[in-house]
């Protein structure tokens, strides 16, 4: 088939658009169910974040001026089509082509919407918002660090950066504790508790969200989405089984994104928000000595092998 | 198009984002805002979601008498939340300001400064009377939609009980009239 036909395919019906965007409102619902049911909540209805989506676009937006009021308009858009980017990407289905590298894009197309949170907080030029990109910034120094490292050690392993070749070949002990390091730096790269920073609501409201409104944040809503499916797409195609029927790949990705977001859910709801001296530490002490293992297994193993 | 106002009209009675503003309340108005949350009533089955910025919400949700100090920040936030909006008056204060009526630090009640679409009266309102004037004021708002705000309702005092048993209320019988003591 043609790889421009091929692409765009992927990029607007599957995993892309069509698919994503509602799987993405899905996903937020289950987070939002999962911790209301956690507290004892019946929680929102199951179209709940497609209405705020609507609502959202229905609203007036503030008028802004200036480079700065452009750059604001601009900073949701990047984000959600990097995020939309990212997810076409994903190798669900068997033989979807793919090329070396695109791992490399995958997670920098999954970097560009915090890379936006931050820039988006600093011209939205609220102390709020200024206060929440920087802790945004601090905390993608640290978990990145940790984040590319297991990706890495998992290419290292497997001697390839193309993402079809990484979900096909079989899985090692190895590949596993790089999963784990990659889940570990989820909840950083969502916002979520324990590391919910920068959108820490009882202390700085919604951090660099705080002066955007309708529309716009409609935008911000659905690059969150996005990028929940796009992450937890990224661990679940990493851990799913090689299969050639094409309705098994999707199912068997579904269900393992779904129990991701589960997971991760259920742990935002069980914990309280660290203070950001500690989640440095976390990631800095604790986390990246078994990252910094897990390469250099990966690595021992390649050149003994 | 038709099908799109009435999907608009649709979402947006099914999701007000409220923006809680004290205007020199006691905190027991504030409380009962946050009871209506919580799991025993739990307001997010109507889609609500207490915001931390009024840039984000639907509904402008105001307690106590309004005191000289809070009138102009009620103004400004009032026009920092973006249309569509509508506002509903917790407790008795913002409606007729209560035992602090005459006092010389009150610029109240609520509707000299900003139009005010649902009154819930109470001293304070019990949280299912909180939920349903939140519920009314996403209805109004979904329908009056980018339009000037017309006349308010109040919250009938019973309604609780009412609520409880399905909500068959009549949907304009309440007109205000509200007591200016």
């Amino acid at each position: 088939m043609n790889p421009l036909i091929t692409s765009l395919a992927r990029l607007l019906i599957f995993p892309g658009l069509l698919f994503a965007v509602p799987c993405a409102w899905f996903f937020l619902w289950v987070e939002r169910k999962a911790v209301a049911r956690m507290q004892g909540r019946i929680g929102p209805p199951f179209m709940q974040p497609f209405f705020d989506f609507i609502k959202l676009l229905g609203k007036g937006t503030p008028s802004r001026s200036g480079v700065a009021g452009m750059l604001m308009r601009a900073w949701p858009l990047i984000a959600v089509s990097s995020a939309a980017g990212a997810v076409g990407l994903l190798p669900v289905l068997p033989a979807s082509g793919g090329f070396q590298g695109d791992l490399i894009l995958l997670l920098a197309l999954l970097e560009l919407p915090s890379m936006c949170i931050i820039a988006a907080g600093f011209s939205s030029r609220s102390i709020f918002g200024e206060i929440g990109s920087a802790r945004e910034a601090v905390l993608s120094v640290s978990y990145n660090i940790v984040f590319l490292l297991a990706i890495l050690s998992i290419a290292a392993a497997q001697h390839t950066f193309s993402l079809s070749a990484l979900a096909e070949l079989p899985s090692s002990p190895l590949r596993w504790l790089g999963i784990l390091a990659l889940l570990i730096c989820l909840p950083a790269k969502l916002h979520l508790n324990p590391f919910s920073l920068p959108n820490a609501e009882q202390e700085i409201y919604s951090g660099p969200m705080v002066e955007y409104a309708g529309p716009e944040l409609a935008m911000w809503e659905l690059s969150h989405g996005l990028e929940w499916v796009a992450a937890t797409g990224l661990v679940a195609t990493l851990m799913a089984p090689a299969v050639t029927a094409v309705w098994l790949a999707i199912l068997i990705f579904v269900a393992l994104a779904f129990a991701i977001v589960l997971l991760l859910s259920i742990t935002a709801a069980a914990t309280a928000r660290l203070q950001i001296d500690t989640t440095v530490r976390f990631y800095w002490q604790c986390t990246l000595i078994f990252a910094v293992l897990a390469v250099a297994a990966a690595l021992f193993m390649r050149y003994k092998a | 198009m038709n099908l799109w106002k009435k999907l608009m009209c649709y979402s947006r009675r099914h999701s007000p984002w409220l923006f809680h503003m004290n205007s020199g309340s006691c905190n027991g108005c504030d409380i009962e805002i946050v009871a209506s949350l919580s799991p025993r009533y739990d307001a997010e089955q109507l889609g609500v979601r207490l915001e931390g910025s009024p840039r984000h919400a639907d509904i402008l949700v105001v307690t106590g008498p309004v005191t000289h100090n809070s009138a102009a920040a009620i103004r400004t936030v009032y026009g920092q939340v973006l249309g569509p909006k509508a506002v509903v008056a917790i407790g008795s204060c913002p409606a007729t300001t209560n035992v602090f009526i005459d006092s010389r630090t009150l610029d109240g009640p609520l509707d000299r400064h900003i139009p005010v679409d649902v009154f819930v009266p109470g001293c304070p309102p019990r949280p299912d009377a909180i939920i349903l004037g939140v519920a009314k004021a996403a209805e109004i708002l979904a329908e009056r939609g980018n339009k000037p705000p017309a006349e308010s309702v109040m919250v009938p005092i019973a309604e609780s009980a009412c609520c409880a048993g399905g909500c068959a209320c009549a949907k304009k019988d309440a007109k205000t009239d509200e007591v200016q003591a």
